[in-house]
């Protein structure tokens, strides 16, 4: 049962700051670090790696003891990891070929055939044309491509990333996002990725482990730490929740594409995709109005039946409520932001039945997505 | 013609010594630099203080000292018993030593220096993927501070050439044997053969002109390096 | 940081040139140049000069073949006590100095001296050539070390020892040479010996070498200095020559 999890708890002090953090996590998808600036997530990844020894610590990988409170300390070198750094760091004594080879495996023995090939990352990250050329000439993203290839060519169980976008500008970021996104979908391999960027948070991640002052406040599946009131993410202006839908149908006459969550439907536009594909279903709360009963002709196509399962004043005048979306209220949860005088003058109350009316859906790519 | 083998001489001496003594002193150094640049020991910049002494004193107390540890009295003495010989000073190997333990600073430094500019990060991301700290070390930390072991090996090699008051101190001045060039120049002003002193004198110029050229384009080759 | 440095060699560099121009003509001061080997016994002449006239002798403390070029290139100098008798003549010869002020101050004493074999009967010791090297002055630069070279070619022994020769630079360094015991022995000058009871030695006889006359002279940038002429006067003079007596040197 153990054998399937990330497990790490580190305890100790640098300096002035001091860190208790643990979590587990599941060995499969993408785990976010998230949290504000110097609240330990680069602290914390790089004990997982080993760079940074805390003599109270255990870190666990998939049944593989790396360190544990009574003497175990696996070197960095010997632990089968990838980390990309923030900024790259690329050698810049080396081609790129010579860069994305230096953690692969000299030789294949005869038991371990390699699990990710050359030609596969580099296809991936769309770095064949940068084979031959010095890492000084590359711009940043490009840097940043070769950087995980390097780090996905060491053949590593766990692939850690530390803020590995944050160096980049917007547009850059927005260029190498779907880099990710196809790497999470078709490589089974554990990722640990920390970032201050909610965004990157919402579009990559499964499960999320939130970081406060060296500590962990919650760690879980990321819709349900997002649909959690008592947690910072739900009470922050942007708050969302990000469901995952399943492709049931295409509308190809309005070109509207039908996916299923635990209690609703939502209809988004978007191009065929296959039935049965998982897309990420992105609902922002402030685009969540409710209603007491099912509302006349509207042109919001997403009007799912709900209830309130909890509510909380925030702000000066919004009250933030958890709709869980199904006739018995225990489906997938929305979050919905509105003014206490809605609140209060529809008399909405917890466990009162709703209508969530969407009035927008954003969608996570799909695999037929990423062909160009 | 004789008169140019009497000069030719103490030039292939000299050449000979700073050579063996530019060998000798790069791999002692390196890992004393690789040392200095990444211990946190708190007691690491004494050692730094004592390596750069040389530096710093005058070359005739150093000769001095280097003359008691040379000789009978000294550690010297006992290595040379164990060929039968008294002392270290006066040979060849003495003035190897000697020169050695004079150019040290000269050589740890830079190394030191471009150690220390390589950093953290590479090794740690050398370290993420598989590379034990001996592997790191080879194929990261090393190539990306040559420039600084060019430097060092340059210096070295300079410094050892112009090398006088620690050599006038324990060689005796042994013709073919510890008959370098500073001292034979020096000679031969005190005897006023200012022909010989000039030719020999002429050629430590242009030598010391090459070094200094060679430095200034390996110093601009490390600043793109680290761009 | 190097620019600091710059500035201050600099300053120190003018105030050492200025104070050598200004000389005051009440209390003289002159710059003397000094054979290495005559240190000891110089400083407690210029003390006793200082006493009896008042007049300062600054002392500069070297080997006589490199004080002769500094000579010859407008060294300071007012007066020169070279360890041999050629420089002063050649100064003289060539202008540098004042002809008719040469005279021989002090003969120096060629002595064989070891700390490690017993050199009592240094011919006998050279001669059985039980050791593995000899130090001497450099020939060419100081005249203990050619005495030394004449005193082994008339005992026959030269071309036995020749390989066994090593040279410091100056008599001082011969000196440590023997003294640190890197060399088993060597020639160096009585006068080195002073006050020093360690070891044996062999005061080689006067007619093995050449006397090794130790001549002063009287330079032009002294011609007319009185301190200059006084001082000179004043090595003639009986004090100094008990000083130089008690130092193992021969006197006229």
């Amino acid at each position: 049962m153990m054998a399937e999890t990330i497990r790490a708890e580190f305890r100790g002090r640098i300096g002035k700051f001091s860190l208790d953090a643990g979590f587990t996590a599941p060995s499969k998808g993408v785990t976010a670090l998230f949290g504000p600036s110097g609240c330990g997530k680069t602290t914390v990844l790089r004990c997982i790696a080993g760079l940074l020894r805390m003599g109270d610590g255990v870190c666990e990988i998939d049944g593989e003891l790396w360190q544990d409170r009574d003497g175990t300390f696996l070197p960095t070198h010997k632990r089968p990891l990838g980390y990309v750094f923030q900024e790259a760091s690329l050698f810049p004594h080396l081609s790129v070929r010579r860069n994305l080879m230096f953690g692969a495996p000299r030789r294949s023995d005869g038991a371990s055939r390699e699990r990710i090939a050359f030609d596969e990352v580099v296809d991936l990250l769309r770095v064949t044309p940068l084979l031959e050329r010095s890492p000084r000439n590359l711009s940043g993203g490009e840097r940043q491509r070769v950087a995980i290839g390097r780090a996905l060519l060491s053949q590593p169980k766990l692939l850690l990333m530390d803020e590995p976008l944050s160096a980049l500008d917007r547009a850059t970021k927005n260029e190498i996002l779907p880099f990710l996104e196809r790497l999470r979908d078709r490589l089974s391999l554990p990722v640990v990725y920390i970032t201050h960027d909610i965004a990157e948070v919402e579009r990559l991640a499964d499960q999320i482990v939130l970081m406060e002052k060296g500590h962990v406040l919650a760690a879980g599946p990321l819709a349900d730490l997002q649909s959690d009131p008592s947690l910072p993410l739900a009470m922050a202006r942007d708050a969302a929740v990000t469901l995952d839908g399943v492709v049931e149908a295409h509308d190809a006459r309005y070109g509207l594409l039908t996916l299923r969550v635990p209690g609703g439907r939502f209809v988004a536009p978007a191009p065929p995709a296959l039935v049965g594909e998982h897309r990420r279903i992105h609902v922002v709360a402030r685009d969540v109005s409710l209603a007491r009963e099912t509302p006349g002709p509207s042109s919001i196509l997403n009007i799912l039946p709900g209830r309130v399962v909890a509510a909380k004043p925030v702000e000066s005048n919004e009250i933030l409520a958890v709709i869980a979306l199904g006739a018995g209220g225990s489906g997938a949860r929305l979050l919905s932001r509105l003014t206490r005088k809605s609140w209060e003058q529809l008399g909405l109350a917890e466990g009162v039945n709703v209508y969530s009316q969407v009035k927008a859906v954003a969608l996570g790519p799909g695999r037929g997505d990423f062909s160009e | 013609m004789e008169a140019f083998a009497h000069i030719w001489e103490p030039v292939r001496l000299t050449l000979e010594l700073a050579a063996i003594t530019t060998l000798a002193l790069i791999v002692v150094a390196t890992p004393l630099a690789w040392w200095l640049a990444r211990s946190h020991a708190r007691w690491k910049e004494i050692v730094a203080t004592i390596v750069s002494l040389p530096m710093v004193l005058p070359p005739t107390v150093l000769g001095f000292y280097l003359l008691i540890a040379l000789g009978p009295d000294g550690p010297g003495g006992a290595v040379a018993s164990l060929w039968g010989a008294r002392t270290l000073a006066f040979t060849f190997w003495g003035l190897v030593i000697g020169s050695i333990i004079a150019s040290m600073p000269f050589v740890v430094q830079p190394i030191r220096n471009a150690f220390a500019a390589v950093g953290d990060r590479p090794l740690e991301v050398a370290a993420t993927l598989r590379a034990s700290p001996a592997r790191a070390f080879w194929t990261v930390a090393l190539p990306l501070a040559s420039p600084g072991l060019l430097t060092g090996a340059v210096l070295g090699f300079a410094h050892t050439v112009g090398e006088f008051g620690v050599v006038l101190m324990i060689g005796g001045n042994i013709p073919g044997r510890t008959k370098v060039m500073s001292t034979a120049i020096y000679d031969y002003v005190e005897t006023t053969q200012w022909r010989e002193a000039n030719i020999l004198a002429l050629g430590m110029v242009v030598f010391a002109f090459a070094v200094i050229l060679s430095m200034i384009t390996i110093e601009k080759r490390f600043a793109r390096a680290r761009a | 940081m190097l620019k600091l440095k710059m500035l201050v060699v600099a300053m120190a560099a003018f105030a050492s040139s200025a104070s050598s121009v200004a000389a005051p003509a009440e209390a003289g001061q002159i710059n003397v140049a000094v054979a290495a080997n005559f240190t000891e016994p110089a400083k407690q002449i210029a003390v006793l000069f200082n006493q009896k006239t008042g007049n300062v002798a600054i002392l500069s403390f070297g080997a006589s073949g490199n004080f002769f070029t500094q000579i010859t290139h407008d060294a300071p100098f007012q007066v020169f006590l070279s360890a041999d008798a050629e420089r002063p003549k050649a100064a003289v010869a060539g202008g540098y100095a004042v002809s008719g002020t040469v005279f021989t101050y002090a003969i120096g004493k060629l002595v064989l001296w070891s700390k490690v074999i017993d050199v009592t009967n240094g011919e006998a010791a050279l001669k059985a050539g039980q050791f593995s090297k000899l130090s001497i002055a450099n020939p060419a630069a100081a005249p203990y070390g050619a005495a030394a070279i004449e005193t082994m070619k008339a005992l026959g022994v030269y071309d036995a020892l020749k390989s066994k020769l090593v040279q410091g630079n100056s008599i001082a360094q011969a000196f440590q040479f023997v003294d640190t015991r890197n060399a088993e022995l060597g020639f160096v000058a009585l006068s080195e010996l002073y006050g020093i009871t360690d070891g044996t030695r062999w005061l080689v006889p006067q007619n093995l070498y050449a006397p090794i006359r130790q001549d002063a002279v009287l330079l032009n940038k002294g011609a007319n200095s009185e301190a200059a002429k006084a001082f000179l006067e004043f090595l003639k003079g009986l004090e100094a020559r008990a000083v130089i007596e008690k130092f193992g040197y021969g006197l006229d």
